[in-house]
């Protein structure tokens, strides 16, 4: 069979069938360039072998950022800029300052978290998906093999491990 | 394709497949909207055009408009806005405090309180902004902005402004939460869709495409963002119930409005969402995933809050008489006995009693009773609001300053307007937005049966 098909694709109905196809087939040796689920599926990012998100530091580290932010701009505003006695309290009230800076720290920490899942997936209104398979987002998962990234493996031998592997269809798919 | 569990109640009943969900869901986005629709939304936007009257009379001659006297000070409006941000706390809480509690049976209603939620938060900003008076002025009295008095910066010791920061960051925190939570859905309607709709809801779907790295970032985002948004929302209660708690007004100057306020809040949010997703339910023949089961836990939820409620309008009593501050214990003798007596039976039968029905089975596992108490517990909570706001005003320092408030027709004009924009925007999104979130639903449609894998 000609290469000139560039993904393999095997469809699956069932998410556990779909946890232990991925170890076979990663275990038979065959790349899997990715999986597409219509829902998210616990544990699959394990069995792919995936890093663990470093989403959760960049929400912290920009929560930080809103924190200072906030803290230097009140300081800055009420205690050094113009400052003002209200109700005879210190003019940098920290106590009083705990609330916003709280609201700032939420604020930085949603959007910057956001903003980097925004561009590290790749997701804004002018994107144009890959799109293997229309069913991905709704009842099937499809797992995409390149086949560029398998060139020591027959295409038929893939077939084969796919197959074997609980695939209720094996289709192929390639884009210009 | 659905395991049920013998322990468990399955969470969406009637067999459905993945492919059910998606097309049970979908469906209502993609047919052309029904007349029982257009009648509704009519009707919402009728009441929004003949509130926007007593608006635009409020913005052109000023608040004056209003029944608001020299003692009197505060009255509908802040009742009103206070009453829609609680109305605004059960989406949150169902989406972050619920997805924390890993408590599966929140996906079906997620979407649509989340709805509610960011449309209760903008219908409350709006008065607060009114109330300025001057609200094209108003950027400069709440937001730090440099301006030519020297700059003379806003006051952050005000909880007036800690409450600007919290609303705000409460209204876009829950609006990204909520737009990353229809991203995978958006991309499910374009996939089915062709022509014009295919490309808006590409746009909208951000290039979604369902990849395992993709959702493995998803799922990490919205833990996070929960973890953000449940401290976040009981924050923003709290500040509203510090705008009363740091002032010196007998009834209002009490330690208990934080957590008071805060159950206040999600007893009246669920009581809405019930109100809102019982219609839906039935008008999307969405039985077999918002459950009778469903409508029970939540009933239990308002139980336990308005039971809360409760004792805290017991606790207020009791630590009026112990403070032994005279203007304290007149403070409340007057909300039971004084003029406005009506309103404080009004607000104890509706917030007090009529949630203890929902201890027998029967009655809370009924969607007519369920229904009707829900509107009855909203109506409590509004007159919490104008009790405290309104009973700690009327009798000043000084007997002669002694008044009483009576609304205008501007103030029921205002308050009809938030109605309408509320059902309008609730309307427009019931038809255009999936109101189920079917990637969440799906996800747990299998989860009564064991993990087949560890």
């Amino acid at each position: 069979m000609e290469r000139d098909t560039h993904f393999i694709l095997g469809v699956y109905d069932d998410e556990d069938v779909l946890l232990h196809a991925v170890e076979e087939v990663r275990g038979s040796g065959v790349n899997i360039h990715e999986v597409y689920s219509p829902y998210p599926v616990h544990g699959l990012e394990h069995v792919l072998g995936y890093k663990r998100s470093k989403l959760p530091i960049a929400a912290f580290l920009f929560g930080m950022l809103g924190t200072t932010l906030a803290l230097t701009m009140q300081f800055y505003m009420m205690k050094f800029d113009w400052p003002m006695i209200i109700g005879g309290k210190d003019y940098g009230a920290f106590p009083d300052f705990i609330p916003v800076s709280f609201e700032m720290t939420v604020l930085f920490a949603a959007f910057g978290m956001v903003a980097v899942f925004m561009i590290t997936s790749n997701l804004k209104p002018w994107a144009q998906p890959r799109i293997f398979d229309l069913r991905s987002t709704d009842d099937k998962h499809i797992m995409a093999i390149d086949l560029a990234n398998n060139s020591s493996l027959e295409l038929d031998k893939i077939q084969e491990i796919l197959t074997a592997s609980g695939a209720t269809e094996v289709n192929k798919k390639s884009f210009e | 394709m659905q395991v049920t569990s013998s322990v468990r109640q399955p969470l969406v009943t009637g067999g459905k497949t993945y492919h059910d969900v998606t097309h049970d869901v979908s469906r209502h986005v993609e047919s052309k909207p029904t007349k029982l629709w257009y009648l509704a939304f009519l009707t919402a936007a009728s009441v929004l055009g003949l509130g926007s009257i007593a608006l635009l009379a409020t913005l052109w001659e000023g608040i004056g408009m209003w029944g608001l006297n020299k003692t009197v000070g505060w009255a509908w409006d802040i009742t009103n806005f206070v009453w829609w941000v609680g109305i605004g706390h059960a989406g949150t809480l169902i989406s972050a405090v619920l997805l924390l509690f890993r408590q599966k049976w929140r996906t079906s209603i997620n979407r649509a309180a989340e709805a509610m939620t960011i449309f209760a938060v903008i219908c409350a900003a709006m008065f607060p902004v009114i109330h300025m008076g001057r609200p094209w002025l108003g950027a400069y009295w709440v937001f730090p902005l440099p301006n030519t008095y020297g700059s003379l910066w806003a006051n952050f010791n005000s909880p007036l402004l800690w409450d600007v920061f919290a609303i705000s960051t409460y209204f876009s925190v829950s609006l990204v939460f909520w737009y990353i939570g229809l991203i995978p859905d958006f991309a499910t309607i374009r996939d089915r869709a062709t022509g014009l709709r295919k490309i808006i809801y590409g746009a909208l779907s951000f290039g979604w495409d369902g990849a395992a790295k993709t959702w493995m970032r998803y799922e990490s985002v919205s833990l996070i963002l929960a973890g953000l948004a449940t401290p976040l929302v009981l924050s923003v209660h709290t500040i509203v119930s510090f705008d009363f708690a740091t002032s010196v007004i007998p009834g209002w100057h009490t330690t208990i409005f934080p957590p008071y306020f805060v159950a206040g809040a999600i007893f009246s949010g669920f009581a809405m969402v019930l109100t809102l997703m019982i219609i839906t339910r039935k008008v999307y023949k969405l039985e077999d995933y918002i459950t009778i089961g469903h409508i029970e836990l939540m009933n239990i939820v308002i139980i336990i809050t308005g039971s809360i409620v409760g004792i805290a309008y017991i606790t207020e009593f009791f630590m009026a008489w112990y403070s032994g501050v005279e203007a304290e214990q007149y403070a409340f003798i007057n909300r039971a006995t004084g003029p406005y007596w009506w309103a404080y039976w009004s607000m104890m039968t509706c917030n007090v009693i009529s949630p203890q029905l929902f201890w027998i089975k029967k009655i809370r596992t009924s969607i007519v009773a369920t229904f009707a108490l829900s509107i009855v517990v909203n109506i409590g909570m509004w007159f919490e609001r104008f009790v405290i706001i309104v009973t700690s005003l009327h009798r000043d320092y000084l007997p002669s300053s002694w008044a009483m408030f009576y609304p205008t027709w501007a103030d029921i004009g205002v308050y009809l307007f938030t109605f309408g924009l509320f059902f309008t925007l609730f309307f427009l999104f019931a038809k255009f937005f999936p109101v189920i979130n079917m990637a969440e639903v799906k996800s747990v449609l299998k989860s009564s049966s064991e993990k087949a894998h560890k």
